[in-house]
């Protein structure tokens, strides 16, 4: 009976990457390796300011003393630093001026992605940073946003035009000394997202920054800043794919979010990055560091992740809680199949007084994967009267899975309440015969019994979203449970 | 409708079913009693579909059709519905979308299009008065945290909004107090159609006190040893099953 559950699950999850796909343009990359001269190389051809030069070279030295982190629940293998390949970018004009000077390639490749490119054609409003490699390739609706002082552009862009805003906020949330993978990303990224919501204003339509790794051998290093001003709302959304390849990938970016006082911005993640064939060969190695913090009083800051792609998934976006009365949240589903791992969760730092977080987590294994939740809820003496309440449930599709948990807790004073609760369940055979005697096909049961588990989740994201990601999941787990 | 030849089946290597016959034609209801671990259960799992159970022997067609070769959706969209002993639980999956779906996938199978959300709702409505289930049932996760009574009404439920052609009933009763005996079995008097057919399995005969059969089938030890009229019943009742099982041995 074991068997056949297996066989069903080995149906069900052996869906294909759709996005695989190869885009032949031209690229102009560097050498590989890591080194100084490399980092003034990426700095000279982004022609960057001396301060920033800086920022880069003392973080690598700093990198230079720092180990890979082992704690995790996750078997890396061993990543040669040496061998990537640190700037990729497609050739094009220098600077887009219109649509029509982007190569008709790079309008192709995204536009298979789903990701027109032309303003017109995108369906409800939503403005689209494009990252393909390691640079910016364009952004919409930049003009309908500048018209309320909403600033929406490339990070290199952000860098030349805007340098006082980066250079206030760059650092603040993850500063180049956090983490391995950060502290790299700190030497050697290339470009991504910044965005700056004004004073009082909402932004009208969804932000979403769309990265593809295209160019083989290279490593994608981006890093997204964005800024809420007091009294502002903004909802960002991230998507992400590559080609397949027999090689692992490296992607280690960086998210740093700033709510100020009374503002809300809410993140949402579809990492769709290609997770590797069935037998575990290839894939992305998703190393990311995601921060906000909420800095003024009453601000609020939400991520809501799906994640299905990447051979190895190592990410917690976390919510530092300063101002009194702020609040953050975490939900996730996390789906691994075949030989996927991911070790993914969240930390909830609070600091102000009255702070609140919730965090939901969905996890998801099917196939050979493992899927772990780790979360760190720390309350600190001064942040009396916080709350925090955490859901972590797993979901187990077959016997060769495995589902983890590792919560850790730690208040600091007497006025706080943290409460935790976990599931585990698998999809039963029983269930499945259930829905089968009813007339329902074996797939079919499955979606109805995953999309049931990861609803809380789901709807937190917005609406053409979460009918993506709905569609996404099925794909994922086709051909998989017992 | 349902023709079984010479059945013979096992659970792991071990024989449960040694030759079972039996017809149903269109409109009867047939009870199939028997003690514990007599093979009733198995005859009911066969008929559904589970692959636990291997059919070493023996035939069972559907209106013409090997059933045998049928995938349990199949089977189900064919018309076989099987109502359970035990009914699953399926947390997160609310009864109202496991219906549309399961609903739907038979309109597909009938070549109909599927129903609006209205039109559904609809008939929910209607099947719930008919089987006199709670309405917030509905809006709960299917079986999840129902009572004994409330799965078994529930299953009378979902046999309402699918009319099968034939409904096997896998000891329905037991469980059940008198008043959600009485609306479990009224539930079935009321889907009762001319062309469609019930087997009731159970150990009892108190739920034939509402569920009159056309005819009473004895199985014991992997065969059915008698078949009689509705009458088999009540002296099941008053003598137990040890007279069969002394005529069977003694047969022997």
């Amino acid at each position: 009976m074991e068997n056949d559950q297996d066989n069903i699950i080995n149906d069900v999850t052996s869906g294909e990457y759709k996005y695989g796909f190869y885009t032949d343009i031209e690229t102009e990359k560097i050498p590989p390796g890591l080194n100084e001269d490399i980092i003034r190389l990426i700095s000279g051809k982004k022609g960057e300011p001396d301060w920033l030069l800086e920022f880069r070279l003392k973080s690598f030295r700093h990198w230079q003393t720092m180990k890979m982190p082992s704690w995790a629940h996750l078997s890396i293998p061993p990543i040669d630093f040496q061998k990537i390949i640190y700037y990729a970018a497609p050739k094009q004009k220098p600077a887009v001026a219109s649509l029509d000077d982007i190569d008709p390639e790079l309008k192709r490749t995204f536009d298979r992605l789903g990701i027109p490119l032309e303003e017109q054609k995108h369906l409800s409003g939503v403005a689209v940073d494009a990252v393909m490699d390691s640079i910016s390739v364009k952004t919409t609706f930049r003009e309908t946003l500048a018209e309320l002082g909403i600033i929406f552009c490339s990070f290199s862009e952000a860098v030349k035009e805007y340098p006082e805003l980066v250079k206030r906020y760059m650092g603040t949330v993850v500063p180049y000394t956090d983490n391995f993978f950060a502290t790299l990303n700190s030497a050697v990224f290339s470009d991504g997202s910044f965005c700056y919501i004004p004073k009082g204003v909402r932004c009208p339509m969804e932000l979403s920054t769309y990265f593809r790794i295209n160019a083989a051998n290279t490593g994608q290093f981006e890093r997204t800043l964005l800024v809420a001003d007091e009294d502002s709302y903004v909802s960002y959304l991230e998507g992400c794919t590559a080609p397949m390849r027999d090689e692992n990938q490296l992607h280690a970016a960086i998210v740093e979010i700033i709510a100020e006082t009374n503002a809300e911005v809410k993140y949402s993640t579809v990492q769709n990055w290609y997770p590797g064939d069935k037998d575990g060969k290839g894939g992305i190695f998703n190393f990311v560091t995601k921060r906000g913090m909420c800095r003024g009083e009453n601000s609020r800051i939400s991520w809501t992740q799906v994640e299905t792609g990447s051979a190895i998934t190592w990410k917690y976006p976390s919510c530092i809680l300063r101002g009194n009365n702020s609040s953050g949240e975490f939900y996730s589903v996390a789906v691994t199949n075949n030989h996927q791992q991911a070790d993914t969760g969240t930390k909830m730092i609070h600091i102000g007084k009255n702070t609140r977080s919730r965090i939901v987590s969905k996890g998801i294994s099917a196939g050979q994967s493992q899927n772990s939740y780790r979360g760190l809820v720390k309350v600190l003496r001064n942040a009396t009267n916080s709350r925090n309440f955490s859901q972590c449930d797993s979901l187990l599709l077959g016997s060769r899975c495995g589902a983890h948990t590792f919560p850790y807790i730690e208040v600091d004073n007497q006025s706080s309440i943290v409460e935790h609760e976990a599931t585990t369940s698998k999809i039963g055979e029983d269930q499945i015969f259930y829905c089968n005697q009813r007339g329902i096909s074996t797939e079919d049961a499955i979606a109805l019994i995953v999309n049931g588990y990861v609803r809380e989740v789901i709807n937190k994201l917005p609406m053409e979203f979460a009918v993506e990601a709905q569609k996404l999941l099925q794909i994922s787990l086709e051909g998989s449970v017992g | 409708m349902l023709s079984i030849k010479n059945l013979k089946a096992a659970i792991n290597g071990k024989t449960i079913l040694k030759g079972i016959s039996l017809e149903v034609r269109p409109g009867e209801i047939h009870a199939i009693m028997g003690p514990n671990g007599s093979g009733k259960s198995t005859l009911a799992a066969i008929l559904a579909g589970r692959d636990f159970v291997s059919v070493t022997e023996g035939t069972v067609m559907f209106s013409g059709r090997n059933l045998l070769d049928m995938s349990p959706e199949e089977r189900s969209r064919e018309g076989i519905f099987l109502g359970f002993q035990y009914p699953i639980e399926i947390p997160g999956v609310s009864m109202v979308n496991f219906m549309k779906t399961a609903v739907n996938e038979h309109r597909k199978h009938r070549g109909q299009d599927p129903l609006s959300a209205s039109d559904f709702l609809k008939l929910m409505r209607e099947k719930k008065e008919l089987v006199e289930i709670d309405s917030a049932l509905a809006n709960r996760s299917v079986n999840e945290g129902f009572s004994g009574g409330e799965k078994k009404k529930n299953e009378i439920f979902q046999m309402a909004m699918l009319e099968p052609r034939l409904a096997i009933l896998d000891e329905t009763d037991s469980g059940l107090d008198i008043d959600a005996l009485r609306i479990v079995a009224n539930g079935v008097n009321k889907l009762k159609k001319p062309d469609n057919s019930t087997i009731v399995i159970t150990h009892y005969q108190r739920l034939l006190d509402y569920i009159v059969p056309d005819v009473v089938h004895v199985l014991y030890d992997g065969r059915i040893v008698r078949s009689s009229g509705k009458e088999l019943a009540l002296e099941l009742e008053e003598k137990g099953y040890d007279w069969i099982k002394k005529e069977v041995e003694n047969q022997e």
